[in-house]
């Protein structure tokens, strides 16, 4: 049911003429019930309000399951040879865990967190408030999970907002929700004419890459 | 088994601007020239066409240009007593990779350094006596001055077209331009780019403050230029995609845009793209480098004999070489003694941000060095006696990023998610910027680079471990210049303002910038740096190293102005000096 939530809207996008969004839009990474969560998650992070889509409408689940399947999950291009030491947080992150397999963890971590906690619930049934109550608790570091509750929190946070963000062939940022939010016009490429006209709206739409 | 190839006159490791500009240099003047260059061949119309350019996620966020930390990386600790850890993914500074470097990616700050840069610890010690200086700094003198210098530093402006307006024409100010920098023979071959609207209010409340603000000197061409070359150029779309990628309007000087078309003709130069230098083959101190042992990408190795050999693969790069080649004595902290990665140094940035309730600064409106700065509060501008340190910044209002993914401010106190951040993110975009101090980095005894003893790279070489931490000059350096940045700020009558002061401990996490100087540096005596003033090492006369790994410190202002104009410099003694008579140049 969830499921087809998410491929409805990724069908509707692609009906609306999306140039990279294929019409199958099957899910590379995660599995159907995983796909579920991080579309509620990034529904809560980013509401859908009269401002506009919130993060499930705007693919940010779509795009975090394309860049789990891709380089980023795998962490293909960062150095991860051993040893793993703690380090000082001036000197960064130093887990040998990829994105990938702190969403694999978190997310199975989180389920089962909140069927424990309300009567058999997972995180994707449970009403706004809940899952609100439940993100903030991650946030916090009030909940403990696999790979550490508060780093799952920042990662989803972060990569909820660059989907939201990105261009959307990605798979987020549909319909360009996310720049339409904030009045950024996208690739346009040349604001020769604008330049000088200090303070005025810009008034062309956004447009995506080609 | 290693490959013996057929010798030329000059090899380059590394084909980033120090690397293009030897080529150009030396090509010209009639040798063989390979450069080797471990990175892709990038051009303007295969790698980044406007239709591709601007692609936010793929060249800032996941940084495409940049070397991958899989291929290479360093470690990194702040002080001699921890234990360094490797840099895993990249935050505090981006080193590039691919043919054009670092050229292909930058703002295009284009700066030159003033006068007493180059002899700034005689100008110290001079201007307040030999005992204001902490012991532990470090800083030198340059070995060359300002005036050596600026025929070469206005070559290399001509040669990208540079959009400015020169401050001091042959010791006359003028009116518009920064009244602080060294005498130039001519203006700049391009006018100023024209401002958007936040460095319109800079400026305007710089002035309300006394101070003197002047357009940025820019690589981004406020029009359709033609260098000495012939190599035409476009001009500056304000399209907002540039620190961190590729100009799709040939309007951003780089090697691509200023001298690849004229070295794709040279018969006698060639580049081999995907080719690591594993090391410098050499006779030892006193005697010759002998050519370089590289690797392509199916794991060839190849032994390249040359004559002159250019070693132009950025700071951390160029001190690995010479360490894991084996040339000159590593920097001891402890003793105080080698000069090999000694005298690291950096940038001291921090800022201020702040919102309008009424007014819309259309942030997307950008380009790499599009701003208006002020340079009152920099280096000898202004009187450190009474303040106890020495340094500062330049002030800055500069239109680089209004790119939403890293870039979509709010104000101080705004949830981080949810809808009171949605509310506020839609509101803030549009009227929100923010104002740059760049501050000097001073060397001191504890900021080195040399090998870690743990770490190694997929081919089982050590790492370059960096050790650096803000001295307490330059932490109270920034206290002192934030403070005249924020008051600018409050002249600008914002609705909201909100201080990002500069503290230790430095972290290797949030970008600040990729001015990542000395360890290789310029002098005139062998015990304290480890090339000549001609770039040339102390070592092995036909070993040339070039880059802003030269630097004996930072002076607050982007690199790759001196850079150019030290490898220009460089270029001509290795030419008209070198080639006559080959051995040491000083
Ligand atoms: C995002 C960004 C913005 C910047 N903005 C500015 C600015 O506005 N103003 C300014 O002055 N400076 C700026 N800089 C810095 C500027 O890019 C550098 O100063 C400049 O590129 C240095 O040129 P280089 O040729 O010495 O080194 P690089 O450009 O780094 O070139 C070195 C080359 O050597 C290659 N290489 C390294 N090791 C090897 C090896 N072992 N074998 C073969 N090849 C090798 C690398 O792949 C690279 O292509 C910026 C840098 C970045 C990353």
């Amino acid at each position: 049911m969830r499921r087809r939530a998410l491929l409805a809207s990724a069908a509707a996008i692609a009906l609306t003429g999306c140039a990279t969004q294929t019409p199958e839009s099957g899910l590379r990474f995660f599995t159907p019930e995983e796909a579920a969560i991080v579309a509620a998650i990034a529904d809560r992070l980013i509401p859908a309000d009269d401002l506009g889509p919130g993060g499930r409408e705007a693919g940010c689940a779509v795009f975090i399951d394309r860049q789990l399947a891709g380089a980023y999950g795998g962490s293909r291009d960062l150095y991860m040879r051993p040893p793993f030491l703690p380090g000082l947080p001036s000197q960064g992150a130093q887990s040998p865990l990829t994105p990938a397999a702190r969403y694999r963890g978190a997310l199975a971590a989180l389920d089962a967190h909140c069927r424990a906690a309300f009567a058999g619930s997972g995180f994707a049934d449970l009403d706004a408030l809940r899952q609100d109550r439940v993100l903030a608790a991650l946030e916090a570091g009030r909940i403990a999970l696999a790979g550490g509750g508060r780093a799952f929190f920042e990662l989803v946070l972060r990569d909820t907002i660059d989907g939201f963000f990105a261009d959307p062939s990605y798979g987020g940022n549909q319909g360009m929700a996310g720049w339409r939010l904030i009045g950024f016009p996208g690739a346009r490429y040349d604001y020769r004419d604008v330049v000088a006209r200090h303070g005025e709206p810009y008034l062309e739409p956004p447009v995506a890459l080609a | 088994m290693t490959i013996r190839l057929k010798p030329v006159d000059a090899v380059i490791i590394g084909f980033g601007w120090s690397g293009a500009l030897l080529a150009e240099a030396l090509s010209a003047a009639g040798l063989s020239v390979l450069a080797l260059e471990r990175g892709k061949f990038h051009d303007t119309a295969e790698n980044f066409p406007p239709s591709r350019a601007p692609d936010e996620l793929r060249y800032a966020v996941r940084h495409d240009l940049v070397v991958k930390p899989a291929e290479n990386t360093l470690t990194f600790r702040n002080r001699v007593d921890q234990t360094a850890l490797p840099v895993r993914a990249w935050g505090s500074f981006l080193p590039a990779s691919g043919a054009g470097g670092g050229g292909v990616h930058w703002n295009g700050q284009t700066w030159r350094f003033r006068p007493s840069d180059f002899v700034l610890k005689t100008t110290i010690i001079e201007r307040y006596g030999k005992n204001f200086l902490a012991p532990d700094l470090t800083i030198e003198d340059w070995g060359v001055t300002y005036a050596e210098l600026e025929p070469y530093y206005d070559r290399f402006e001509y040669l990208c077209g540079i959009s400015g307006k020169a401050g001091n024409l042959g010791g006359k100010i003028q009116p518009g331009g920064n009244p602080f920098e060294g005498a130039r023979s001519r203006d700049y071959p391009t006018p100023p780019l024209t401002m958007p609207y936040a460095p319109a209010l800079f400026a305007d409340a710089a002035r309300e403050c006394g101070y003197h603000p002047f357009p940025q000197p820019a690589a981004n061409l406020s029009q359709a230029y033609t260098n000495p070359l012939g190599v035409t150029l476009g001009a500056c779309s304000y399209c907002g995609f540039c620190e961190r990628f590729g100009c799709g309007n040939y309007a951003k000087a780089s090697p691509q845009t200023t001298v690849m078309p004229i070295l794709r003709r040279r018969p006698n130069f060639s580049l081999r793209t995907e080719c690591l230098v594993l090391a410098i083959t050499h006779d030892g101190k006193g005697g010759k480098a002998r050519g370089v042992t590289y690797t392509d990408e199916s794991g060839q190795v190849f032994f390249q004999p040359a004559e002159i050999v250019l070693l132009c693969a950025y700071t951390f790069e160029n001190i690995r070489l010479l360490l894991l080649s084996g040339i000159g004595t590593p920097y001891d902290p402890g003793s105080g003694r080698g000069v090999v990665g000694r005298n690291y140094s950096y940038q001291t940035t921090s800022s201020v941000q702040l919102g309008f309730a009424d007014k819309r600064l259309n942030p997307f409106i950008g380009a790499g060095a599009l701003g208006m700065v002020v340079d009152d509060w920099n280096g000898e501008h202004y009187d450190h006696g009474p303040l106890g340190f020495i340094g500062g910044a330049y002030l800055a209002a500069l239109a680089i990023n209004g790119r939403p993914i890293l870039n979509h401010p709010v104000p101080p106190g705004t949830p981080r998610w949810g809808a009171g951040w949605k509310r506020a993110v839609a509101k803030s975009y549009l009227r929100t910027t923010r104002l740059l101090a760049s501050g000097s980095s001073l060397s001191h005894r504890g900021a080195y680079c040399d090998l870690d003893p743990t770490y190694r790279d997929r081919f089982g070489r050590p790492l370059l471990r960096l050790t650096f931490d803000f001295h307490p000059n330059d932490l109270r350096m920034s206290d002192f210049v934030t403070a005249r940045l924020a008051k600018i700020a409050r002249m600008m009558r914002p609705d909201w303002l909100a201080v990002e002061k500069r503290e230790a401990p430095y972290s290797i996490v949030p970008y600040q910038s990729t001015h990542n100087v000395g360890g290789a540096v310029i002098g005139g005596d062998p015990a304290t740096s480890v090339v000549n003033p001609y770039l040339q090492s102390w070592d092995l006369d036909n070993l040339f190293i070039i880059g802003a790994s030269a630097f004996p410190q930072n002076p607050s202002y982007n690199p790759t102005g001196t850079v150019a104009a030290l490898a220009l410099r460089a270029a001509e003694a290795i030419i008209h000096r070198y080639l006559r008579a080959p051995g040491p140049l000083a």
